[in-house]
């Protein structure tokens, strides 16, 4: 075994923790901005049709992970871990910032999606790259015994990626005013980036290489070819297999519902205002964060499997009344109105009348519905253009409460992971067979959350089904539960290192 | 266990099919024909991208579950 100065590790975790949260701080605001850069980019008269030609954006930003994962999970396996992680990062931050220079549609057509689509698969490519290289490196120079614990700080970088990217898009919105931000302020995010990968890269440039990779090298015993041996053979393909359908697939869904899928049902289906969505959930996420290095740290006690596998099953189990919950707590129809107020507002150009109403509700809550009727026609019921709730003082927190839980399961599945993947595999091709299944089952299958969720909502709406905003969860439930007994029946404890 | 692991491997032969079923008629080919371009996005997504994985990979792994790969033994 190769001896580790436990003293540095430290600085590793940081380096290497440093660069990854960038990176999904990076990958996060395309996603917080998805509705602004909709209307940016995507031309449409249907806001819902350019939110869903994101959110298919953001799934691209998600399908190409894998792709990622393969080639520079090669060149880290016949390279080395730290040259290949600094480049997946400098890839990340010069996409990013690119992103937020791109003229909108009115200026220069479609040449201005297309560039953003671009852009954002190189951002999944960089992203596939990353994850394994910064998981790898920390393990490889953290005590056999104590990978859950040293890994789990990797772990806590997509949440905290989430939580910053949150948070600067929050502190650019009150700085600015809302017309400045919808005009050139949701740039801001973006360009940030540029500053925080360069500090990064400088941190990355100093460290040395993994010892056990130095090791494998100066050896002779570094792979020839990664992918032949990674997928080629038998052996090890069926580990990847495993490790795809009875880890990551269940894992990548808990985490997309427990992050995402909530921050959507809540904008999207819950008509809750979106900068306290953003609140929320950022509360939610920062007080559940050091659960992922609780239970990276238990899971070198107990075993990876059990933490795991309980993640999914309360998953499971608890989803339909967790959201079932969260969308009665916001529902207006089952509160009584103390409070109305309207101001009308005349667009003489286009002859439509807009209408604001405010209603108070007896427990705090406040509902704004504008509506808007065309004077032109005859016979038209008004339309309703958008609706927007601001959660009472008391029902944000068991909001928090109820995101927090689903939190606390994410990092049940997510916080042993890392070490998990890493024990499944030898050094010599680690980089490469760790990082395919990890973005196979987060970027594929968890990625597309939020794409199949929509959709399977819209259809049971359609229908007429009155729990259609519950139906956006059978897509989670199915995949962990599948995920759950495939890792119940087929995983084992041992180390293959 | 062995045993169990094995039987098991032939209900994920099936379920790659019924997988393959589900995301090709249910998903796949209502959303390209929808006419709309959103719905091209995704259906060539759950096409091209989600179904292959899914149906190959469960495939493969009912395969070598149901061929004993996964047996106490060989792990």
């Amino acid at each position: 075994m190769v001896k580790t100065d436990t003293k540095g590790i430290w600085k590793v975790i940081s380096a290497s923790s440093m660069g990854t949260l960038i990176e999904w701080y990076d990958f996060y605001i395309f996603g917080s901005l998805a509705v602004v850069i909709s209307t940016k980019f995507f031309p449409s008269d249907n806001p819902t049709a350019a939110f869903l030609s994101t959110l298919a954006t953001f799934a691209a930003g998600f399908v190409v992970r894998p792709f990622g994962a393969l080639f520079f999970g090669r060149l880290g396996d016949l390279i080395g871990r730290k040259y290949t992680f600094m480049a997946t990062l400098l890839l990340m931050g010069g996409a990013t910032f690119l992103i937020g220079c791109i003229p909108g549609y009115e200026t220069i057509g479609f040449l201005a999606p297309l560039l953003v689509l671009i852009l954002r698969l190189l951002q999944g490519l960089a992203l596939g790259g990353e994850y394994g290289g910064a998981a790898t490196y920390v393990a490889e120079h953290a005590p056999v015994h104590q990978r859950g614990y040293w890994t789990s700080w990797i772990q806590t970088t997509a949440t905290a990626g989430l939580f910053v990217s949150l948070m600067v898009i929050l502190i650019t919105r009150s700085l600015l005013s809302e017309e400045a931000f919808d005009t050139w302020g949701w740039r801001v995010p973006f360009w940030i980036s540029i500053i925080m990968v360069y500090v990064s890269y400088l941190i990355r440039k100093k460290m040395s290489e993994s010892p056990e990779f130095a090791k494998a090298k100066a050896e002779g015993n570094t792979s020839k070819n990664p992918l032949k041996e990674s997928f080629g053979h038998k052996y090890n393909l069926k580990f990847v297999l495993l490790a795809l359908f009875g880890a990551t697939m269940g894992q990548g869904v808990v985490w997309y519902t427990g992050q995402f899928y909530a921050m959507n049902f809540m904008k999207t289906v819950m008509n809750v205002e979106s900068s306290q969505v953003d609140t929320l959930l950022g509360i939610a996420l920062l007080l559940g964060t050091p659960f992922f290095v609780f239970f990276g740290w238990l899971s070198d006690k107990i075993g990876r499997k059990k933490i795991m596998m309980a993640g999914m099953l309360l998953a499971v189990l608890l989803y339909r009344p967790i959201y079932k919950t969260m969308y009665e707590t916001v529902n207006v129809s089952n509160k009584t109105i103390i409070k109305t107020e309207s101001y009308a507002d005349l667009n003489a150009a286009k002859n439509i009348s807009l209408a604001t109403f405010y209603y108070d509700y007896e427990d705090g809550t406040r509902a704004t519905k504008i509506v808007s009727t065309d004077l032109n026609k005859q016979n038209i019921a008004p339309e309703t253009k958008s609706t927007s709730i601001t959660v009472s003082p008391q029902n944000k927190w068991w909001l928090i409460f109820l995101v927090w839980i689903q939190v606390l399961f994410v990092t049940m599945v997510y916080g042993p992971i890392a070490a998990f993947l890493v024990e499944l595999f030898p050094t010599r091709i680690r980089y490469t067979s760790m990082s395919l299944p990890y973005h196979v089952g987060n970027g594929i299958f968890g990625g597309l959350l939020p794409a199949i969720s929509t959709y399977l909502v819209t259809n049971a709406k359609e229908k007429g089904n009155p729990e259609f905003y519950l139906e956006g969860l059978w897509y989670p439930i199915i995949v962990a539960s599948l995920s759950l007994i495939i890792g119940l029946v087929y995983l084992d404890h041992k180390k293959r290192n | 266990m062995n045993l169990l692991k094995r039987l098991l491997g032939v209900l994920w032969l099936l379920l790659s099919v019924a997988a393959a079923y589900f995301c090709i008629m249910d998903f796949g080919l209502p959303k390209l024909n929808s006419g709309k371009q959103d719905d091209l996005v995704f259906g060539i997504i759950i096409l091209f991208i989600l179904t292959p994985l899914i149906v190959s990979g469960l495939a493969i792994f009912g395969y070598f579950a149901l061929n004993g790969e996964y047996d106490k033994n060989k792990m």
